[in-house]
């Protein structure tokens, strides 16, 4: 048992391992861009099919969405990992198969953002874009999406700041995140305490500008 | 307010149900060019829904409608046009809408120019000569920058007015275009409408604006439970109705229409 009084902190051993650190922060940092990039495409393209009037498109894509909504993050990242490339019977790159089940779950996320951007949009401004004889293509480029987007922004940085803290969960299947470094630090250190402590210190420092950002982007588009 | 004679709009035995619920029950209408056609009859009458059937913003579910010389039999699917040829079939028709439906994120004066620059694909510079000129028309010269919400309501109704025009449209709809301003800007958004009657546009009024009926309609259509009751020279439905029900809608607004007939 560790006394609190007792224990005596050193930070300077576990900050030591810079190139470890670098590493492991250029990680998280990449998977949490490609996946969010990742995400946001397959939003858009779900968002959009769920426009579509026929139940033969829409239904596969709500169930999409419900399944990563309602099934833990953690459980999907282990199944992709370890249970799809038997599914396939194919042979997927670690790294890509890591960053599977994220980039769907945050996909599933973006798909629900970008419908719901678009349907807040009021049923005036279709039918007057209509009135005036704009095709489908016409009023969602020039009428619908210039003000949806404005809409989406908010929503969708929040889901990316969750997104960058979920790609912590990437520990379970050895990534080497800025999360799984730290455990290599501390089987090397034994400084479980400094190490877990720098660990969350470097998300804040990431995430708190960002939310900051993301709080005056929601001001502004309340305007 | 004159007639040439030319059929520009023929509407036979239109119907529109949702579901079980008929809305529009065999209604027949013909607007000759230049012709000012007001639609009244309590809310709930389907009269809104007759309207926007005409640029099939609603599906009819049966009838004929021909608006030049597209003409359109709603027992035949194949003929109802879809996609791109719908979107032309609307181009050819204007529109007001009652909660006016600027876009916010553009001005006064890239409201007017979106028709034009967007579904014609005009030059920007041709658009915005077209644009200005249809705003100092409907009187707002002074507010082509500003946004629509930024504009008071007769306004941003005005802006709308022109937006449709600069469509060059065959026929103009209005669909209670006054119902949602407040009393003291009724006046100037139907000031507009009564020089674009006087101009020889062709127009299909839905209100609740009966001094507008007896002063600009050349043709009144009153309508009930989806069915015409009274169709005619505005005079003759206004003044003197044969049908009972349409006596007893016009005597709420009895006073009203005999307020300027001293």
């Amino acid at each position: 048992m560790i006394l609190a009084a007792a224990y005596k902190w050193d930070f300077g051993l576990v900050l030591s391992y810079t190139h470890l650190w670098a590493k492991g922060l250029g990680v998280t940092l990449a998977y949490s861009v490609g996946t969010v990039v990742g995400g946001m495409i397959i939003g858009v393209i779900c968002g959009l099919l769920l426009l579509v009037r026929s139940r033969w498109v829409t239904l596969p894509v709500h169930y999409y969405v419900e399944i990563f909504r309602c099934t833990p993050l953690l459980v999907q990242i282990v199944w992709f990992y370890y249970a799809l490339p038997i599914v396939l019977q194919v042979e997927l790159p670690d790294w890509f198969a890591a960053g599977l089940g994220l980039t769907l779950y945050m996909g599933a996320f973006a798909t629900e953002i970008f419908r719901g951007g678009i349907i807040s949009i009021d049923k005036g401004q279709w039918q007057a874009s209509r009135a005036l004889g704009m095709t489908g293509g016409e009023l969602m480029r020039h009428i619908i999406l210039p003000q949806a987007t404005k809409r989406m922004i908010p929503p969708f940085v929040n889901q990316s700041i969750i997104q960058l803290k979920n790609t912590s969960l990437l520990y379970v299947v050895a990534i080497p995140d800025l999360m799984y470094t730290g455990s290599i630090i501390v089987s090397d250190t034994f400084r479980p305490l400094e190490v877990y402590t720098s660990v969350a210190i470097a998300y804040f420092v990431i995430l708190y500008p960002l939310t900051l950002w993301a709080a005056r982007l929601e001001a502004r588009v309340d305007q | 307010m004159t007639s040439s004679g030319e059929v520009m709009v023929k509407v036979e035995g239109l119907r529109k149900s949702y579901g079980t619920v008929e809305a529009v029950r065999g209604v027949s209408l013909e607007v000759d060019r230049g012709q000012v056609v007001v639609v009244i009859g309590p809310s709930g009458c389907g009269k809104s829904t007759f309207l926007r059937c005409i640029n099939l913003l609603e599906e009819p579910s049966a009838g004929t409608l021909q608006v030049g010389d597209r003409r359109i039999d709603f027992s035949d699917k194949r003929s109802t046009p879809r996609g791109r040829d719908l979107a032309r079939f609307r181009a050819r028709i204007g529109m007001v809408f009652q909660q006016f439906d600027l876009f916010p994120h553009m001005t006064a004066l890239q409201n007017v120019m979106s028709g034009p620059v967007i579904v014609k694909k005009m030059a920007k510079s041709e658009a915005e000569t077209v644009a200005r000129d249809l705003l100092a028309k409907v009187g707002l010269s002074t507010f082509t920058d500003r946004f629509p919400r930024n504009l008071s309501g007769g306004q941003q109704q005005r802006v709308a007015i022109a937006r449709a025009m600069a469509m060059a449209p065959e026929i103009m709809l209005f669909d209670e275009v006054t119902s949602a301003l407040d009393p003291e800007l009724v006046g100037e958004v139907l000031d507009v409408m009564k020089q674009l009657a006087t101009d020889g546009t062709t127009m299909i009024v839905v209100t609740h604006e009966m001094a507008f009926a007896r002063d600009v309609a050349d043709q009144v259509l009153v309508m009930d439970a989806g069915q015409v009751v009274e169709q005619g020279r505005a005079e003759e439905v206004l003044l003197r109705p044969t049908n009972p029900r349409t006596a007893s809608f016009l005597a709420r607004f009895h006073s009203t229409i005999g307020e300027r007939n001293a």
